[in-house]
């Protein structure tokens, strides 16, 4: 159940659900967010290297992953935003069978949203059910959105979350990077194709 | 407007130098506003607050601030925030007990809508009978908007809080409001000797591409007057979406937690934790229990203390661990209802040895001798 104001604590694991009727904000229970050079993994502060790592194996191993990109990668709003995309697109495409479904739009849609081939972050499970995505990964969504999803997912569904934050990352997410640029990006797409070579 | 030189909130904060100046707290308020290089100021004048309605005027014509107006009174002048705010630009108000009390609901909605707006609350008396003495009510009413509270002691700490209240309020894993609160007249009309930043070096804008969420079009028709209306719908989506909305505001009040150890030292000041009496006290009534202190230590009994500075996020764990070994627990509060003595209560474990008091209200003064007489009371009580 969720806690408004609670006593720090670390012990708290954000993994995969369903977790709960309502599941809590971990940074209410302790979870912190990484500094520079680090990312979370289900909770806990991890040098980036390994995070990319875990992503690239995460991402390699799932059944139907997918790519969530928001609107800051899915409008050319600047340079930067258009190096992102074009990065994230490189990715994706190095992943098989990942899709790509894009969340457009922050507003709720009535009376519901197509979850095959959109997502919302007020109800982004009908996508995650819908689609029967194991593991997801966000890139380019605005942090109060992804946190908003990333709560919901981790409630009702059983999908392993990734969230990679342009910003400070996300305590909500199974796995979260941190100052996600373009070249980051371009640095876990590397990962990405060593672990799959290694692995043949 | 003028040319500004601009540092980082880092520079200014912890390691600009200082020049001694002496003067009230609304003008050391003032001060931090000009350096806090604010786009847009809105204000409707009561007491104790009038003066910094005036002094940002002053600002406004001398073009540190972009644009400045008067509001129609305080439920105007929070909606104005709440609309310069989601636009994407840095906001300033203040306001005073009953014009605390009539912006209640747009308080709740700054949180709601991520807007790291700053606004000084100089408390007073509230209700009948009227009253515009010092007091420290107002906070009670304002603990469970979301917002960020700081409980501000002297001038001093009237100038830092607020640029403080900038740094983290505009994190982008927080960004929610700050209240800066102190107790009116008390700090507003005290003269003291306050330790400035160069008036020459202003805060670096806001950049509202930092945002959580996305700023918002105010001026392209149709303008949108609120952030996605997730309530209107009666199903579970929609609940569940509002319920996960909440959650993650109280989310960035913790995520604040390490931005106040880095720019105010923590939330809070301690003095002698192991003493086996401890005066736990904020804004004023630090003051007076800094003084109690000091004198029963002349006395011989030994008395430590802690000053709160910060209201929400409460330093639950903290506070908890301060608490482990003293032996009485005395909260002093410039207020009829005692809520920090009730928060305190409720994070330590033993509470039965938290006492509530002295709490004097309505305009009247908290010697240090009642603070010491109190505290030899409750001792032989204790014994």
């Amino acid at each position: 159940m969720s806690t408004l104001v609670s006593l720090p604590s670390s012990s708290y694991k954000v993994v995969a659900g369903p977790e709960a009727y309502l599941s809590p904000a971990a940074a209410s229970l302790g979870v912190v967010l990484p500094e520079n050079g680090q990312g979370l993994i289900e909770g806990e502060i991890v040098p980036e290297e390994i995070v990319m790592e875990i992503i690239a194996k995460k991402l390699l191993t799932a059944k139907n992953p997918t790519l969530f990109p928001g609107p800051l990668v899915l409008w050319a709003w600047s340079e930067k935003s258009i190096e992102k995309a074009t990065a994230a697109q490189k990715l994706a495409a190095e992943v098989p069978g990942m899709r790509i479904i894009p969340m457009p739009d922050y507003r709720p849609k009535y009376p519901m949203i197509n979850p095959a081939i959109e997502i919302n972050p007020n109800h982004p499970n009908l996508t995650i059910w819908h689609n029967n995505i194991d593991v997801c990964m966000f890139i380019g969504v605005h942090c109060h959105y992804a946190n908003l999803a990333l709560k919901i997912i981790r409630g009702g569904t059983d999908c392993y979350t990734i969230a990679l934050c342009g910003e400070f990352g996300h305590e909500d997410a199974m796995i979260t990077l941190r100052d996600v640029s373009a070249e980051k990006v371009t640095k876990l797409t590397e990962v990405v194709k060593r672990v799959k070579k290694e692995a043949l | 407007m003028k040319e500004k030189k601009t540092v980082s909130p880092e520079y200014m904060i912890l390691e600009a130098p200082r020049e001694k100046k002496f003067m009230i707290g609304n003008e050391a308020l003032a001060e931090a506003v000009k350096r806090a290089n604010v786009d847009v100021v809105v204000v409707y004048p009561i007491t104790p607050q009038s003066e910094i309605s005036h002094l940002c005027g002053d600002l406004w014509v001398a073009g540190y601030i972009k644009d400045y107006y008067r509001g129609e009174d305080e439920l105007h002048v929070m909606a104005s925030m709440m609309g310069a705010a989601s636009a994407g630009v840095r906001t300033f108000t203040a306001t005073s007990g009953p014009g605390t009390l009539r912006a209640m609901e747009p308080f709740a909605c700054w949180a709601g809508y991520r807007l790291p707006i700053v606004c000084p609350i100089m408390g007073r008396g509230i209700g009948t009978p009227a009253n515009i003495q010092p007091d420290s009510v107002e906070i009670f009413y304002l603990l469970e908007t979301g917002m960020i509270i700081f409980h501000v002691e002297s001038p001093q700490d009237f100038f830092d809080m607020t640029l403080q209240a900038y740094a983290i309020a505009e994190q982008p894993d927080v960004h929610i409001p700050v209240i800066v609160f102190c107790d009116g007249f008390f700090v507003t009309h005290t003269r003291e000797i306050v330790e400035t930043t160069p008036d020459d070096e202003f805060l670096l804008p806001y950049n509202s591409n930092l945002s959580p969420v996305p700023a918002m079009d105010m001026e392209a028709v149709p303008v949108r007057m609120a952030r996605d209306c997730l309530v209107i719908k009666n199903n579970f989506i929609s609940y569940n979406a509002n319920a996960s909305w909440q959650q993650e505001v109280r989310a960035a009040q913790h995520r604040a937690r390490k931005y106040i150890d880095r720019f105010m030292g923590g939330p809070l000041e301690v003095i002698n934790p192991d003493a086996e009496v401890l005066l736990m006290a904020s804004g004023s009534a630090a003051a007076q229990a800094r003084v109690a202190m000091e004198i029963a230590q002349e006395e011989g009994i030994d008395v430590g203390m802690v000053k709160i500075k910060v209201i929400r996020p409460f330093p639950v764990a903290e506070i908890a661990k301060l608490c482990e070994k003293a032996k009485l627990i005395m909260v002093p509060e410039f207020n009829f209802i005692g809520w920090l003595a009730k928060e305190i209560k409720a994070v330590v474990n033993n509470n039965s040895k938290v006492f509530s008091g002295p709490n004097v209200f309505a305009g009247m003064t908290m010697p240090p001798e009642v603070i010491v007489d109190e505290i030899k009371k409750l001792l032989k009580l204790t014994k």
